[in-house]
């Protein structure tokens, strides 16, 4: 069973004088509850995988399934529907609500993309909480918490809808070592927990060998896939 | 929606000196906006009260032709005693009228036997007239409220002109519509308060005496006011009755008599209206304020939450519920600015009454400002204010939610 399949993706972006080719005849497959890493140097077209993949942006060309849904024939709004159905989304820069608490944080997705019953949603958010050893926390408003804390707010926000794939964008890149670490093995942990499929993409040498397939990009062009046997659950 | 409401409430909280400021903008602007509706509502209220319920009454009946010529007072154009019983008929079986009062008026000579000069005069039905309009009595500033035959209520200016004083035998000398000259005697039983205002300056004898003064056998009729119970249903008692004395045809068969409401007849109506051209642009002038400012904030607001835009858009919250987003934001400074101004709308209001402001109209002084706010103009005010808060908040709502995820993400 392959939960992602990309054929032939090809991304490119015009800019003023020249036509840049960020993504170039990418194949790759992801299977369910996978714990999956791209890596590559700047500009090696990491972004804009996890952008495609994302469903927030579209290839130039190639075919692209996510959950046996062509996910490039998908309008704006079924791209939004689709998105807060299936994925969940870990920033760099945590993104979280500044006007919300930790715990309406995590409840945001539940109210306004999923509308979920109101016990079921204490429910989950309390088990995520939990899950992310933020229990103590959840009435804090995120200026009141650290970068760690705030990147597990978000890892729970990601997973609190039950998503089937969890999208990191260089998830450590604002954190000290230590807290790195913490934060990939919670969300591998989540991974062994709930079964979601998390992709990450990064830079560190470190925090790549955590990942258990591992793309690696160069130029926008998949040059290896490494896989470690054994590690999956 | 409980959550968009939480949301918005809690981004306005967070940039407290923007929304206290816009806030008080929209506050400033309702608040000018209501004492403005207020004082001229009033003064126009008050002026329109006292045009109609001293002189003119809320409308008049005249014969065709009467009101282009009244600076004359044609007697040729006067009701013979028959067309006037069937106005008082019908007026009678009216039941929107409260009153009226036949007239008979006409120009002539006042002398007190040492000085003459100009007067218009008009003759009455005191048990008529006093319940048509009901201020006339208290514009007699000297001598009994009534008139009886015989007995001659003159205007003040005319009174010190003339150094004439309560009980002075006067006469008073007309030409009829023969041409021919008539005088007779009568005692002055009042001295009137001048108002501004056609009639105002006007004297008032009983209509029996000046029948006599212009030699008719029987008392022919000028004009007939009219009160209604209900003034404000004075354009649909001006067309029933329109329609009621529309039968009364000469003998070519065109209508012989015209209605004319007090709009028709005082050259106010025309600063009333002026009152009303100028509430409307102060309006506009708010509609300006909150659209600019709204617009303004909601502007800042999407341009500095563009990354938060990009999250939760991201996540998959669809474009409707951005939009909403924005949206009850703007609404929620319409509601707040718009309560806030009523509220000090209102205390400024009655902190008027309690001063007591007195302006002078014309020939009156010293009337009294009764400020009053209608609960319709407060709520109109309101509603236009978060109408148009709401409609300020659209466009950058719009954009919000019309924003690529992956661009708002980006932004820096």
């Amino acid at each position: 069973m392959v939960l992602i399949k990309a054929q032939k993706i090809t991304k490119d972006y015009q800019t003023e004088d020249v036509v840049v080719h960020a993504l170039q005849d990418v194949d790759f497959e992801i299977e369910p509850a996978s714990f999956v890493s791209f890596v590559g140097p700047s500009g090696s077209g990491k972004t804009t995988i996890l952008n495609l993949i994302g469903c927030l942006d579209k290839p130039s060309a190639g075919n692209l399934r996510i959950a046996d849904t062509d996910v490039i024939g998908l309008e704006r709004k079924e791209s939004a529907a689709f998105r807060g159905k299936h994925l969940g989304f870990i920033f760099q820069d945590f993104n979280l609500i500044p006007v919300l608490t930790v715990y309406e944080n995590i409840e945001y997705p539940l109210i306004m993309v999923q509308n979920i019953a109101p016990q079921e949603r204490k429910e989950r958010i309390s088990r995520l909480l939990a899950a992310v050893d933020m229990t103590d926390q959840g009435q804090k408003y995120p200026h009141q918490i650290s970068g760690g804390q705030k990147q597990r707010v978000a890892i729970a926000r990601a997973l609190v809808t039950n998503p089937a794939l969890v999208l990191a964008d260089e998830p450590t890149a604002n954190l000290d070592s230590q807290t790195a670490y913490a934060v990939i093995g919670l969300m591998k942990k989540m991974r062994d927990d709930f079964g979601t499929t998390f992709i990450f993409s990064t830079h560190d040498t470190k925090i790549v060998g955590e990942a258990e397939v591992i793309f690696r990009l160069e130029d926008g062009r998949l040059t290896a896939k490494e896989t470690k046997e054994g590690t999956k659950p | 929606m409980r959550n968009l409401f939480k949301i918005a409430v809690r981004n306005l909280i967070r940039y407290k000196r923007r929304t206290l400021l816009t806030a008080s903008l929209i506050t400033i602007g309702v608040v000018f906006v209501l004492v403005f509706v207020s004082i001229t509502g009033s003064f126009k209220a008050m002026i329109i009260g006292q045009v109609t319920d001293s002189m003119l009454g809320h409308l008049q009946i005249h014969r065709k032709g009467y009101v282009a010529a009244i600076d004359n007072l044609p007697l040729n154009l006067n009701m013979k005693t028959n067309a006037y019983a069937k106005i008082a008929t019908v007026l009678s079986a009216t039941p929107a009228v409260e009153a009226f009062s036949p007239r008979l008026k006409f120009g002539g000579m006042f002398s007190n036997f040492v000085e003459t000069t100009n007067i218009r005069l008009n003759g009455v039905y005191p048990d008529q007239e006093f319940p048509t309009v009901p201020l006339l009595a208290s514009r007699i500033a000297e001598g009994k409220k009534t008139l009886g035959r015989g007995e001659i209520m003159i205007p003040t200016l005319l009174a010190k002109g003339l150094k004439v004083k309560l009980g002075d035998t006067v006469v008073i000398v007309a030409t009829n519509v023969d041409g021919s000259v008539n005088g007779k005697q009568f005692i002055v039983s009042g001295i009137l308060e001048s108002a501004t205002g056609p009639g105002g300056r006007d004297g008032y004898i009983h209509i029996e005496d000046a029948a006599e003064v212009l030699r008719m056998p029987e008392a022919e009729v000028s004009e007939v006011a009219v009160r209604l119970k209900d003034f404000s249903r004075l354009s649909a008692a001006v067309k029933q009755l329109e329609g009621k004395v529309a039968g009364e045809v000469n003998k070519e068969g065109r209508p012989m008599l015209e209605v004319h409401s007090w709009e028709q007849l005082s050259p106010f109506f025309n600063i009333a209206r002026m009152i009303d051209v100028m509430t409307f642009f102060i309006k506009i002038m708010l509609i300006a304020i909150v659209l600019i400012s709204i617009m303004n904030v909601m502007i800042m607001a999407v341009y500095e939450r563009i990354r938060e835009i990009g999250t939760i858009a991201a996540i998959g919250t669809l474009p409707g519920k951005i939009r909403s987003m924005f949206i009850i934001e703007g609404f929620c400074l319409g509601v707040v600015g718009a309560i806030i101004g009523d509220l000090i709308g209102i205390a400024v209001v009655i902190i008027i009454n309690l001063i007591g402001i007195r302006f002078d109209f014309g020939q009156q002084q010293g009337l009294l400002l009764k400020a009053t706010l209608q609960p319709l103009d407060v709520l109109t005010v309101s509603i236009i204010v978060i109408v148009v808060a709401v409609a300020a908040s659209l466009q950058p709502a719009v954009k919000a939610s019309k924003m690529e995820p992956i661009e708002a993400l980006r932004h820096v």
